[in-house]
């Protein structure tokens, strides 16, 4: 058993609703008990969706545990068909479903229904969302694309003259963290290339759509997690390459046009040096001299954790200062990132081992998901979202990609307004005597009704287990509340946590001076 | 308008109501969703769901995607290795509890909460619970109770949480007959009753479940109880093996719930008549001034009530009478004939009564009937706005503190916004 309040990743057949809920004309019948249709509202709730997941579930009860569960699946899966005539179903079952071993599949081909039937089967006691979503694809583009795949050993035909190469783009999915904009941005800028989308899926496709698409020249993977299998399937039966590069942040992107370039024997160049993004500029401007160095502590799914990372480093200036991921499956690609920029890679599910890094490292500025921003507002530390699991807030209304060179515009700003907390630091740095910036002055952007900014809490975190608390001298304490309030909460951890690591039991004006001086960059 | 203001006995009708009993595929939470609620209300209590990531996700989302720092409830996810061997289970569950309690020291009360699948491999968590009390008594007292969607909906998991406090209540000290209101109610609204109660004299009134473990309600024969929600069949059956009486009443859900709810408890008290009149009499008048607006802007209209809370049928009671609206169909989880007698009564003959769910034929009748305004769970608000239905969101009127006097206007208000806001927005 694991004891967890949160999770990152719901149970893998969250996963298979997610393709299932991407798509058109596909049902997936779930034997699950009631309570389980609470994954209906993470998508019409969270992602405001405008109709009901494609999902029927059994319902099954207690009393119906005796015997006849089996014969609600088939009667579930008779109506849904009957209901909503979709071109290929879905079954499968939930944790509890699957401890009662009705063997959905088996039960669905009784049937005999007139379309195909994937029966997905998710170990629910082992594996994961992510997992689930990747387990689900493949199985469905195998079931519906393999019946046209070559035979073996025969080479891909030559793509006839004149003729736009084509490609798909896989792995987006209902509920990923910006899909929907991601799939629009590359959509274009392989156009500006003159590649067509033959399909992408599974958002947006259909069943007949999946089935088709081995007529593509090669794949996109813009999201490994869900893709990756399918997309290795795909180049072992159909011969279809498949990009490796993911376009998150320029200079990623700039490698991922090249990438695609190569592999539909088009010519890049007009479309690199027409490539637009600010962020290259606005991170050289004057005014992000204050991002230098920042340190950053970044945790997701590998691929944007991995990709926040170069973004960070490279094209803002900031340190990291700690890389993780809950994507056990992508342990490798973390450790080679961590070793990358010299950090201990941090590969948990726990988020409360998060939380223990984040309250170690001291962090200017947390990258994560939505259990980050709740951690990282708990420690007064400024955080943007960079990864799922998020909240409703995280599927705005506006256009907001990641990827492409208008996501590194996105990712830009969204990065650096936390850090900014109204109002610019250097300025604040330079007024910092004027007597707005007292006590229980907050930013302006808080507005009135703020007692007092989140920062200067004293936050409970036991950074160690010999944690003795240090008491502060009065006139520290005074002295500590002459330091601005946006760094006044780190100053007093630093100055704890120094007095702490050397045994010092009240905190003077000198000790106060002495951590400022060791922590000192 | 057929609001009863004055302190007159309600026209009630007797005649039994047809119901429509549906089974086929459900679309509510189970019982562990009452975890969310249960955890603000208890402040020494902690739930421990012993279950699978269906479950932790499920409260996960339930509460909003983390809206607590620190919440006091926690998922010991199953995992292969427990499925395996039972002993195995027992063993890791006991070390999670002394992990846990080594973590959050200020826990007096330990709930093990029974999901599908501890329940499918007979997990046996009352044994646990026994186990792990002889472990950490007196400092932690371990109880368990089902929250799993195979036993419970919804607000069942509170009701199956509420009866496994009560063979843990003290009992009763006295001989004088003492009051019990079961059912969480809002802080706020507990102390409105304490207030009212003490106003008509008659004396000490406790809560289940209380705010604290120590102040446990002492159960006994003079215990008499009132129902402050319609979802609480367990409960009230446990509270009757202690020799408890329930007193017949409809919930204090607007104002004529409210006085018929009240007026249950004083007559059991032998309050006298005027003293009652002259007590409720200011509350009701405020309360009804606050509802009129409400009245204008509701009356007339037609409701559709999905199954979702069991509240559904107090609800429909104060939306017909007191707001005049128009019932189309109320749909419940599940109808208990006695404990809602009082409110089935209030009904108009022809309301269209249904019980359990089968959500696509549910959604036909709905969307064949287009009502004005539609009452749903999460799963199905936003569909339904986007093929042009109003809808209120249920879980709020679980959320939200509406019983009362003082919280009729407001409970009035939650269904009054959708319509407001429908017809403000023109974009
Ligand atoms: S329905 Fe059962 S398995 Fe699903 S969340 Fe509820 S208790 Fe857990
Ligand atoms: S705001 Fe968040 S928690 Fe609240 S209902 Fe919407 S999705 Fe759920």
């Amino acid at each position: 058993m694991q004891l967890t309040v949160w999770t990152y990743e719901g149970p893998p057949h969250v996963g298979a609703m997610r393709v299932a809920t991407g798509m058109d004309g596909l049902h997936y019948v779930l034997h699950a008990p009631q309570g389980d249709t609470y994954a209906d509202l993470l998508f019409t709730m969270i992602e405001r969706r405008d109709r009901r997941p494609p999902v029927t579930y059994t319902t099954f009860s207690a009393r119906d545990l005796g015997g006849d569960t089996a014969d609600l699946f088939k009667s579930a899966a008779q109506n849904a068909y009957d209901r909503f005539q979709p071109q290929a179903m879905l079954v499968g079952a939930s944790c509890t479903g699957s401890l009662i071993q009705d063997d959905p599949g088996g039960l669905a081909r009784a049937l005999d229904l007139p379309i195909p039937v994937v029966a997905v089967d998710l170990p629910a006691y082992q594996r994961k969302e992510n997992w689930g979503a990747a387990e689900t694809f493949y199985q469905l583009v195998r079931t519906l694309a393999g019946p046209s795949a070559p035979a073996p050993g025969r080479p891909r035909p030559q793509r006839a003259a004149g003729v736009r190469p084509r490609c798909n783009l896989l792995g987006p999915t209902a509920l990923g963290f910006r899909h929907r904009d991601d799939i629009v941005e590359i959509t274009s800028l392989l156009a500006k290339l003159g590649i067509d989308v033959n399909v992408t899926a599974p958002m947006g496709a259909t069943p007949a759509d999946i089935a088709g698409l081995g007529e593509a020249d090669f794949n996109v993977v813009l999201y490994p997690e869900i893709a990756g299998q399918t997309a290795s399937w795909l180049q072992r039966t159909f011969g279809q390459p498949f990009t490796k590069t993911v376009p998150i942040g320029v200079s990623a992107t700039r490698e991922f046009v090249e990438e695609v370039a190569r592999l539909a024997g088009v010519d890049a160049s007009a479309t690199l040096a027409s490539a637009s993004t600010r962020l290259p500029w606005y991170s050289r401007s004057v005014d992000s001299t204050y991002l230098t160095g920042k340190r950053v502590f970044i945790f997701g799914d590998a691929t944007h954790a991995v990709a926040a990372a170069r973004i960070a480093s490279d094209e803002l200036g900031f340190m990291v200062v700690g890389l993780g991921t809950y994507s056990r499956e992508f342990g490798r690609e973390i450790r080679d990132a961590a070793k990358r920029y010299d950090v201990e890679p941090l590969i948990t599910d726990d988020y409360l081992e998060v939380e223990a890094k984040i309250a170690e490292l001291q962090p200017e500025l947390v990258l994560g998901t939505q259990m980050e921003r709740h951690i990282a507002k708990r420690l007064g530390i400024p955080c943007a979202v960079i990864s799922a699991p998020v909240h409703v807030q995280d599927f705005p209304a506006r256009y907001a990609p990641q990827m492409g060179f208008e996501g590194a515009n996105v990712i830009f700003d969204t990065w650096v307004h936390p850090l900014m907390m109204g109002l610019e630091e250097h300025l604040l740095a330079m007024f910092k005597d004027d007597f707005e910036f007292k006590d229980g002055t907050v930013p302006s952007h808080l507005g009135a009704g703020h007692s007092s900014p989140v920062a200067d809490r004293p936050v409970q975190v036991s950074v160690s287990e010999s944690n003795i608390a240090a008491v502060w001298a009065a006139d520290a304490e005074k002295e500590l509340h002459k330091i601005p309030f946006f760094v006044r909460g780190k100053a007093r951890r630093n100055t704890e946590r120094f007095a702490n690591e050397n045994g010092v039991a009240t905190i003077t004006i000198e000790t106060l001076y002495d951590a400022k001086a060791h922590y000192a960059r | 308008m057929n609001v009863h203001v004055q302190g007159c006995p309600v026209v009630a009708n007797d005649l039994p109501k047809p119901v429509r009993r549906e089974s086929g595929q459900r679309e509510v939470f189970c019982g562990l969703t009452g975890i969310v609620w249960l955890h603000r209300k208890i402040q020494d209590a902690f739930f421990l769901v012993v279950g699978s990531r269906t479950c932790a996700h499920l409260i996960q989302s339930a509460a909003g995607v983390m809206i607590f720092a620190e919440p006091r409830f926690a998922t010991a996810i199953m995992e292969e290795k427990d499925l395996a061997g039972l002993t195995d289970a027992n063993d890791e569950l006991d070390r999670i509890v002394v992990q846990l309690i080594a973590r959050r020291p200020d826990i007096r009360l330990l709930f093990l909460v029974g999901s599908c699948p501890s329940e499918v491999i007979k997990l046996d968590l009352s044994r646990a619970a026994l186990r792990l009390s002889q472990k950490f008594s007196p400092a932690v007292r371990i109880l368990n109770y089902s929250g799993s969607g195979i036993e419970t909906t919804f607000t069942q998991g509170e009701d199956a949480c509420l009866a496994s406090l009560v063979p843990a209540a003290p009992p009763t000290r006295t001989s004088e007959d003492q009051l019990l209101i079961v059912g969480s109610l809002a802080d706020v609204v507990e102390d409105q009753f304490i207030r009212l109660f003490d106003a008509l004299g008659m004396g000490r009134v406790q809560f289940l479940p209380p705010r604290n473990t120590a102040g446990l309600p002492e159960i006994g024969p003079n215990t008499k109880f009132l129902l402050a929600q319609p979802f609480l069949a367990d409960t009230a059956r446990a509270l009757e093996d202690r020799g408890a009486v329930r007193l017949a009443a409809p919930f204090p859900l607007g104002v004529e719930g409210t006085t018929a709810w009240l007026r249950a408890a004083a007559d059991a008290f032998g309050v006298a008549p005027a003293l009652f009149e002259a007590v409720t009499q200011p509350y009701r008048i405020r309360a009804e001034r606050a509802l009129v607006r409400y009245r204008d802007l509701l009356g007339g209209r037609s409701i559709f009530l999905f199954p979702d809370s069991q509240l559904e049928i107090p609800l429909a009671r104060f939306l017909s009478r007191e707001l005049s609206m128009h019932l189309v169909e109320v749909g419940t989880p599940y109808l208990h004939r006695e404990h809602l007698a009082e409110e089935l009564r209030l009904l108009p003959d022809d309301v269209a009564l249904s019980e359990g769910q089968d959500v696509d034929l549910q959604l036909d009748r709905c969307r064949a009937a287009r009502p004005d305004l539609v009452v749903c769970g999460l799963g199905l608000a936003n569909p339904l706005e986007a093929e042009g239905m109003t809808t209120k969101w249920s879980i709020e009127l679980v959320f939200t503190p509406i019983q009362g006097y003082e919280q009729a206007a407001d409970l009035a208000e939650l269904f009054a916004r959708p319509l407001v806001r429908r017809a403000k927005l023109v974009a």
